[in-house]
Parts: C-alpha cells; structure tokens; sequence
C-alpha cells in the first residue's frame, strides 16, 4: 500500500525555495512520527528564519491542515545571523536545511491511507531585493496501519 | 609594451620620449575626464526613448482616491515597497530627505506599498519611520501594469511628462537617484513648459 503512494510523493518548489522529495509516512495507530522536510533556497538568496529579529519581516512558517494525523510539534534548525548590505544582524536560514513535524496517530484512528496537507509561507531576499511572499503547498502521503 | 612601441611609431622627428610622455599623459586625463563625466551622469534615458508610466487609480492613508496622472507636471520618483521589505527600509530615509527637499522645486515621492496585509500593516509603519511622503496601497493589478513587481524595491523615476526616465530594481545608491531627479527638475517639460505649477489639484 505505502509503495503505491510514493508517485504522490513529489518534490515542490515556488521561488527561491523548493522542497526536497517528500517520503510517506507510515505510523502505527498510538504512535508518532517524524516527516522531515528537506528545503533548499537558491544560491545567492537567504529565506527569513521562524523567528525573524524584526517584527515587519514575513517568518518561515510550516502549518498543517486538519487530517489523519495530529500535529505535536514542527521543528525549525537554529538560524543562521547573516550580514547584508542593509542589515547585520538578520535571522536566516539560507543553502539546504531541515523542518521536522512531530505527528502522532490517534489510537482510534481508522487503518488506511491518507493525505496530510499543509502550507509553507517564506519570503526571500538577496543581498539587494526581496521577493514577495510565497506560500507552497505541502502533500505528504500518510498510511495508518 | 605593444602599445609604446605603436605610439612611438607614428611619432616624426626629434624629442620623441618627451611627445610620447605628453601623449600618454593627455591620454591618462582624457580616460579620466571620460569616466568621471560617465560615473556623474545620471542614467537617464533618453527622452525619445521614455515610455509613458502607466496610469493607476489606488487609495492613499486618508481614503483619498489618487491617480498618478495627477503628478503631471511634476517630476516624481514612484517606490514600490513593502513593510518586509529589509532594503526598502535602507532607501525610505532618502525619500523623506528628497521630499522635504526637493518638492518645493516639483518633485512628489509617492510610495506604492504592495503589503497583502493592508493598512493594518501600512499605516503603523508609515508613522513610525516618520513618512512625510504619499503613500498608496498597491494591489495586483497595479503589480501587472508595472511587470509583476516580484521584486522589491523597485523605483522609477519619471519625468514631468509621466514617462520613466529610470528605472531601479533593488536598492540603489542615493546619489544616482539625487542625479537623476535634479537633472529632471532641472529640464523643462516636452509637452508643458509650465512645469510643476500644472501638476493636478490630487497630487501632495
């Protein structure tokens, strides 16, 4: 069953940022599981950490849509403090880096498989120009055994 | 070494070391003169070349209803921003400096901020850098008229007759702007001698 999911399981990207390819996530009813996202901004541009320093700037935020599984927690990595030519202290994460969610599978969940849907809001900047904001959608394809 | 040696050949007669100093010499200030003169002058395009800027209607902070053909006659510098916008937020000192200095010679800085949150998010900002400028609230039609706008800043400079003289993408260098809209306050209208006394009742 998981095997014939794994097509869905497709790389998403808008922007200065893309997804890496998203794996199933298979959780046995009870149980939690980790789905780490693999994202990747391009060269020469940096995305606004989850906790930017300043309160106008737009965070990198990872949200989940109701679904079969519930969400504990979603992970950020520590930021990178990047200085540009218009700011020395910016909150960022920029190259390859990784956002983990903690789901875990109601014990009354109902065995099969599922879609968990979700969004990615970020906004970029190089080191003259920022982007307007971008939102992806997030698909990660769930089996509850 | 190649190019001595073909100097000094086209060179007659006596004294050929003290010529080829003096050629080498002017030529040194003549390459000097002509980046100079290239670095300070503004990039400008030319006047033929200058498209007309497209009209939009939009809400500034009050609720009033602005056209930017109401600018006519003026020369004005049109700033698409944005409150998360860390660049922007380098180059809005520099408005507030124009506008305080240059309107009452007929330049308006109106600033185009293209925020999905609205005012809400606008208004606060406005307030607290201390923006003495006309700020619009942009939407995406505004964005499509002026080529998706999916970078900011971006801010043109536009003659009295409403055509771009410059266009900048990304954060630019105040002295380039301060060139370019003197050298503009400086010329007369193709299409108006009267200058900045036509500007439209609408415009700040």
């Amino acid at each position: 069953m998981l095997a014939a999911l794994v097509p869905l399981a497709q790389a998403q990207s808008s922007g200065a940022l893309s997804l890496g390819e998203i794996h199933p996530v298979a959780a046995a009813r009870g149980a939690t599981a980790k789905v780490p996202l693999t994202m990747y901004v391009r060269s020469g541009f940096h995305v606004n950490s989850d906790k930017p320093n300043d309160d106008y700037l737009i965070p990198l935020k990872l949200t989940w849509d109701k679904g079969p599984l519930g969400v504990e927690s979603i992970d950020y990595p520590a930021p990178q403090i990047e200085k540009t030519s218009f700011s020395d202290k910016l909150s960022v994460f920029s190259g390859s880096f990784r956002v983990t969610t903690n789901f875990h599978a109601p014990p009354d969940a109902t065995p099969g498989s599922g879609m968990m849907t979700g969004k990615l809001r970020y906004q970029a900047c190089d080191d003259h120009q920022c982007l307007r904001p971008q939102t992806i959608d997030v698909r990660v394809p769930v089996e509850i055994r | 070494m190649r190019v001595r040696h073909t100097t000094i050949s086209i060179i007659e007669g006596g004294g050929p070391t003290i010529i080829v100093t003096r050629s080498l010499g002017l030529a040194v200030v003549v390459c000097v003169a002509l980046v100079v003169a290239c670095a300070a002058a503004p990039r400008l395009t030319p006047v033929k070349a200058r498209k007309l800027a497209p009209d939009f209607t939009l809400k500034d902070a009050n609720g009033s209803t602005v056209h930017l053909s109401d600018y006519r006659g003026k020369v004005v510098l049109l700033d698409f921003w944005a409150t998360w916008c860390t660049p922007c937020q380098v180059e809005i000192p520099w408005f507030i400096d124009f506008e305080r200095s240059l309107k009452g010679r007929g330049l308006a800085v109106v600033g185009v901020s293209m925020d999905e949150d609205g005012w809400d998010a606008v208004k606060p900002y406005i307030q607290k850098r201390g923006m003495n400028y006309r700020v619009l609230l942009g939407d995406e039609g505004v964005a499509k008229q002026y080529g998706g706008l999916d970078a900011l800043p971006t801010t043109l400079v536009l003659d009295r007759d409403g055509r771009i003289a410059a266009t900048h993408m990304g954060l630019s260098d105040k002295r380039e702007f301060l060139d370019e809209i003197t050298t503009l306050l400086d010329s007369r209208s193709a299409g108006n001698a009267g200058g900045a006394g036509s500007a439209g009742a609408g415009a700040k």
